[in-house]
Parts: structure tokens; sequence; C-alpha cells
């Protein structure tokens, strides 16, 4: 997983409430085997006029120009401002791959839906919780030329205009975007606790590794 | 010292160790697999040359991509059926059982885990569903997880969680007839929105709850997520223990009596601390239809749709415009006189066998209206689907003019073949109504079986609680008994069959009429010796 430490970019707006996981990923794009290839669909239903499938070739689809995202001044921005509540829905994975493979580094909203939220982490995505009020704030302020620097060392973002807001973030979800931790390998560690709990389950309750055949 | 919360003994019971960091590391009983979000977990593992920790800890199922016409002739779409190869080359690589395209036992997962007492009480589930919350309904604690987790519980058979808050959602006095599992889920939710839950785990009292029956219980569990919840909760009784006992991969004899005396234990004490305690009066709810993208977009049926120039917040306001030009309705518009084009009765939430009969009683006799395109209704499973037919209903479908199809996730969210075109309008038992979710352009409302069984009749909304005949809410018809374990309590049950594909043939026996049925949750407690457990709040 790439590492996350401290980016500065321009800041893409979306002012909307409750996006969804079918409107950042649509299904079709589900039925992919692969982790990648996600970006070009990234919210494909509001970035493009037609619809669209899997193997497209998203640079001839005609596109939605009222959509932020299709706003050149955008093109390599790496940070998304939202509203509450982003990424609700399904679980799909596909959700942050997308996001991540079509350039997101981070995302700042006032809630994320959980499943969303703990998906981030695993792909090298950084979701930013922050007041209502400052999220307002945030979007009251942004213009196509604004920029944010968000730091995971110091846990801050520096406006535009220089001013510094905290974030809060889990201290070990910290630790392993920072470092880019394999996950596995770090339970892994604890195998022999894992292996004691079974043991002791095994008695308690040993119709819970009934062999499913 | 204040009592402990079932999701809070769950917890405990699962914890393997505790990082000095606070996160925890949770041990998994069961994970289930579907071809969609399993791929990459798969390959992962390969990749890193690693094995599942426990294989017999997962089960896995085709649905999401399945068609549900002309199996025999495989599926059309190539990209679906090389992600339904890909979780069969998977599965037989690695040893995991799985039930493929063919096998009588396929279904939604969601279905077919509970179907087959591969879920149980006080277990730990996961999947790469969201919709995993269904098995709540058990006293498990399951929610869904994403696909790196996936992998993650492959290979180590853990996740590293943070605890959940706890809520308590207390449904108390008795709904009115036809008023569903769905009806409250859709009306909690209206209540609390779609992030109402966030960061919450939902465990769900009060008598309307209890009064319930599993498959129900799993409705509403099910949209436990719809709130913003990962994870919805049902305590433990005897209606639990009922529906468990003898499926096939549930433990047998006097295996089965210790088992159940210990999950007897899964229900919060009765001076447990919520969060939050919610509380909803059952006599008020109606039957619900959503009018807007986001499932807290809901309303009663004898409503109008809402007028945004109302909404103070501009937020919300802005959400309302763009949900009602999506959806093509105007404010002040009678949800009875919205027309439809399609109908869609399934889902792994409402796919279920009560769900069908549910539909079929107020279709009996009647055919659909000229002006509705089409029909769908898909069970959830192919062993709901036998029963089914054995009860007579997909007769009663097909003559009303609908189409009875093989079991899947379907148009649920048109994965496959089934799907909406641009602007068409559906009643849909699904479980949720964003934008695009049911075919590019779709309209969806949310509605309960028997809701969109009258929708696909009369072609708009109707307001099922004014009609005149009277739906049992358990069934009369003595055929139609138990397979899937929604025994009404108060009748002698009937030998549960589903032990293999092979055999699940029903062998019920016409039920003892003991003068109660018309009214099993007139009580409001289920047993004599059911704890209640839903008195403690703060």
């Amino acid at each position: 997983m790439k590492p996350f430490r401290k980016i500065n970019s321009r800041v893409v707006p979306l002012d909307r409430p409750n996006v969804d996981t079918d409107a950042i990923i649509p299904k079709q794009f589900l039925k992919s085997i692969r982790r990648t290839g996600f970006g070009p669909f990234l919210f494909d239903e509001w970035r493009y006029l037609d619809h669209g499938e899997p193997d497209m070739d998203c640079s001839n689809r005609p596109l939605n120009h009222d959509f932020i995202l299709n706003q050149p001044v955008y093109r390599n921005a790496e940070i998304l401002l939202t509203r509450k509540n982003f990424g609700c829905g399904s679980s799909r994975e596909h959700a942050p791959w997308a996001l991540s493979d079509y350039g997101f580094r981070a995302i700042i909203a006032p809630s994320f839906a959980d499943i969303f939220y703990n998906n981030c982490f695993k792909n090298g995505l950084l979701p930013i919780i922050l007041a209502s009020e400052t999220v307002d704030r945030l979007f009251n302020e942004c213009n196509t030329g604004y920029t944010l620097t968000v730091d995971l060392v110091e846990q801050t973002i520096v406006t535009h205009f220089g001013e510094t807001i905290h974030f809060d973030i889990d201290p070990a979800r910290k630790h392993r975007l920072l470092n880019g931790l394999d996950d596995i390998a770090l339970t892994l560690r604890h195998a022999e606790a894992i292996k004691a709990y079974e043991a002791k389950r095994a008695v308690a309750a040993h119709w819970l590794f009934t062999d499913l055949k | 010292m204040t009592g402990i919360t079932l999701y809070d003994k769950l917890w405990n019971e699962h914890l393997v160790c505790v990082e000095p960091d606070g996160s925890a590391l949770i041990y998994i009983d069961r994970q289930l697999v579907h071809e969609v979000t399993s791929p990459q977990a798969f390959e992962g593992l390969r990749l890193a040359g690693r094995k599942p920790w426990r294989i017999s800890a997962n089960l896995a199922v085709v649905d999401h991509n399945v068609p549900t016409t002309d199996r025999e002739l495989g599926i059309a779409d190539s990209v679906s059926r090389l992600q339904v190869e890909t979780l069969d080359s998977n599965c037989a690589e690695f040893g995991i059982t799985e039930f493929g395209i063919t096998d009588p036992r396929q279904g939604i997962v969601h279905v077919i885990g509970p179907e087959q007492g591969a879920i149980l009480p006080g277990m730990t589930v996961v999947c790469g569903d969201s919709h995993t919350s269904t098995h709540g309904a058990f006293g498990a604690l399951a929610f869904g997880i994403g696909t790196s987790e996936v992998e993650h519980v492959l290979a180590t058979q853990c996740l590293v969680q943070r605890k959940a808050k706890n809520m308590l959602i207390l449904v108390d006095g008795q709904t009115e007839q036809k008023v569903t599992a769905k009806d409250i889920a859709l009306a909690i939710i209206g209540k609390i929105g779609t992030a109402g839950g966030t960061g919450f785990s939902i465990e769900f009292g009060g008598d309307a709850v209890r009064a319930l029956s599993m498959e129900a219980r799993m409705t509403l569990c099910n949209m436990a997520i719809e709130g913003g919840a990962r994870a919805g909760l049902v305590g433990v009784d005897e209606t639990t223990i009922d529906y468990v006992r003898g499926r096939p991969f549930a433990p047998q004899g006097s295996d089965f009596d210790k088992a159940a005396a210990i999950w007897r234990e899964l229900r919060s004490d009765a001076d447990a601390a919520f969060d939050v305690v919610i509380e909803i009066d059952a006599a008020t709810i109606k039957p619900q239809v959503t009018w807007g993208t986001s499932p807290e977009m809901t309303l009663p049926v004898n409503a109008l749709v809402p007028d945004p120039e109302q909404e103070l917040d501009p937020v919300k306001k802005e959400s309302m415009i763009r949900a009602l030009q999506y959806m093509d309705l105007k404010p002040g518009t009678h949800i009875t006189d919205i027309r439809i084009d399609k109908v869609f009765v399934g889902s792994c939430t409402n796919g279920r066998i009560e769900d069908l009969r549910a539909a079929a009683e107020v279709v009996r006799g009647k055919k659909k209206a000229a002006s509705v395109k089409q029909v769908l209704v898909v069970p959830g499973s192919g062993l709901v689907k036998n029963q089914a037919e054995e009860e007579g209903l997909d007769r009663i479908f097909k003559d009303a003019g609908f189409e009875w199809r093989d079991p899947g996730c379907s148009m649920c969210l048109a994965m496959n073949a089934d799907r909406l075109e641009p602007g068409e309008r559906c009643a849909s038992t699904s479980n949720r109504n964003f934008e695009g979710r049911q075919g590019y352009g779709g309209r969806t409302h949310l509605v309960s079986p028997a809701m969109a069984a009258a929708a696909a009749i009369y072609g708009h909304f109707v307001d099922i609680s004014g009609m005149a005949e009277k739906t049992p809410r358990v069934p009369t018809n003595p055929a139609s008994a138990n397979v899937h374990g929604n025994k009404p309590k108060l009748h002698r049950k009937a030998k549960p069959t589903v032990a293999t594909a092979a055999k699940a043939k029903s062998v019920a026996k016409p039920k003892e009429q003991t003068g109660q049925q018309g009214k099993p949750r007139a009580t409001g407690k289920t047993q004599a010796t059911t704890p209640q457990p839903e008195k403690g709040r703060k």
C-alpha cells in the first residue's frame, strides 16, 4: 500500500450529501476481477452523458460539462471536499479503488459511512472528518484556484489562506497509513493468540467449527 | 453494576487480543463469500503465497451476476461469466464449499446462509457485502466488509476493529395489519436518516420486534445498513432457536440442546446501558413508499410527495430538488397517484418464502395492470423457489402475468440482465433507491412485498391497509408449513427438511388450529420464558 504523509493539491468541491458507492462506481464495473482500472469510470453516471460499460474507451465519451470533475482546472486535484455521509450504501471496495485510481489521495467531509471509511485506509486514501461548520467554510472559500495542504504526521490541514485546521484520526490507522503497512502481516504476528483462541472455542462451542460439506 | 448489551457480549466473546494502540483483533466464525467482492481477495492471497486460515469457516455462493432465466444456456455476458467462473475456480483451488449456479441450494448469500444453518446465534459473521447485517437477526454480530478485509479474514480468520457504540431502537405496541418488517425498517430510517446509525450497532427491541418471525427480523436487520449501522441485532428467543433447529449445518441432537442453552443468554441485560435509545410506536407506522433517491426519503403511502420549499436546511433542500428531478415527481402529488412501469419482488431484503406468500396473497385471482410492463418475482434461493412451487405460489404469480424466475440478486442491483431502462419507474422490494441502482436512469420506489404486488395489480401505489380483505399473518394453507423454519409458534412443528438439497421436499404436516394463530403478536410476548431485555436505557 502506498504510504500517505503530506500532500498539497487543488480541491474539488462536490457539493452533495449522501454520495453513495453506487454513484461513486456503478455496478457494471464491479464485474472486473482486478483492483485497478476503475478511475476512468469514477462517478460514471454523473461524469458522462452516455451509459458506461466496462472496457469502454472513456476518452471519446460525451462529458457532462456541468459535473465539477469535468472542469479542466480540477484535472489533477488530489483532494475531494464533500458533504455528510459520503460513501454510504454498498460495501464495494471498488469505490475507494476508483477514487484512488483516479488520483484522489484525501477526502474531506463532515462524516463518512462506516464501511467506506474503513475501506479507504486499506488503499492509501485518507478520509478526513471535520466539523460541519468547518466544511461549510471550506466550501465557501473554495474556488477554482483553491489549494489545501494535508499533513498526516501533524494531523493538520493548512488552507489556502494559511489557516491551520487540526483533524483527528485513530492512532493505529494513522500509523498504518503513514507506513503503508500490510495489515495481514501485522495480524499474523498474533498467530499464536489466534490459535489459542480457537482451541478454547473449539471446546466451549465446537459446533462453530462444523465442516460445511 | 451496569448490565452488558448484546453487542458488547458478542464483542467480548470474540476478542483475541487488544493492541497497545487500542485496536482490537476480533475472531470471525463465519465468512460468506460471493463472486463480486472476492476475486481480488483470492488474488491477494495467491500473490502473497498465503493459504486460508480455516477453510471450513467460509461458505461461497454465486448470486449477483447469475441470470434468472435459461440457466442451462449459461451466462451470456462474458464479463459476468468470467467473474462467476473465477469464484468457481478459487473455491476449487482453496477447497471452499461453494453453491454453484446449478446447485439447488444456490441463492442470495444472505438467504442461503441462514437457510442452511450456516449462521448460528453468537457467531461473528462477515461478507464482502453491506447487507451482511441481515444475520444480526440471529443474535450474531454480522457486518459487511470490503475486499481487503475479505482477504484479511481468509488469511487470518480475524479482523482489526474498533468497537461501535450501542443504539437501541424500541418498537413497542402492535402494528396495523399489513404493516411489515420492511415498513418498520423504512419508518425507522425515515426517522433516524441514512447516517443516523453511523458508528453504532443497532439492537432492535420492543414487543413489535419480538413478535416478528425470523424472516421478518432478517428483513429488519438487513436494512440496518441503510440507516448507517454496519450491524443490526435482535436478541435470541425461542423464535430464533426454533428457526435454527434441524438445519443442515446447525448442531444436532444433544449438541443442539447444549448450544441452545448458551444461545438463550444472547440478549442485552435488563439494565444494560445504551448510548442512544430511540422509541417508536408501532401503531403509528403505515405501509411505506420511498419517493426519492435515498432510503430516508420515505413516506406513508397515504402521504403527498414533499415540497423542497418547505425545507429549511439548504443542503437537504438541494438534495430533495435533485431527487425529485431524478424521480420526475412533483411536490404535492399523492403517492397513490404515482404510476409504475415495472415491479420487482425479491432480494436479500424480501426474497424469502414469507415475502412471496405475502405478495401472492394480494395477487391471488387477479391480473397485472395492462400498463405495467413487467413484474419479476425472484425467489431468494433454490429452496425458497421449490417451497413456493409446492405451495402453488408460482401459479398465482404466473396466472397474474408475473414472471417467475430463478434465484439471485437480480434487479436489486441489476448486475445481471434484469434491469430498468432509463426513465422506467419500479415498485421494488429491494433495499436501495439510489440513482441508477436498478438500471441506468431507472427510478426506484422501495416498498414491502404486499405493497409491490398491489402496485402491480393496480398500476400505481395503493394503500393496502385500507383494503377490505384481511391478510393472515401466518399461512393458513396446510401445505405452506415450515420447510424454511418460519414456524408459527403456536403450531406443532413440522420436521425441518433442508438437510440436503436433494431432500429439500416439504414434509409439512397440516397444522393444528389452536384458535390463537391469527394474532400471534397480541400478547406482546412470544414465550412466557422469554426475558425482556430492552428495559435498560440511559
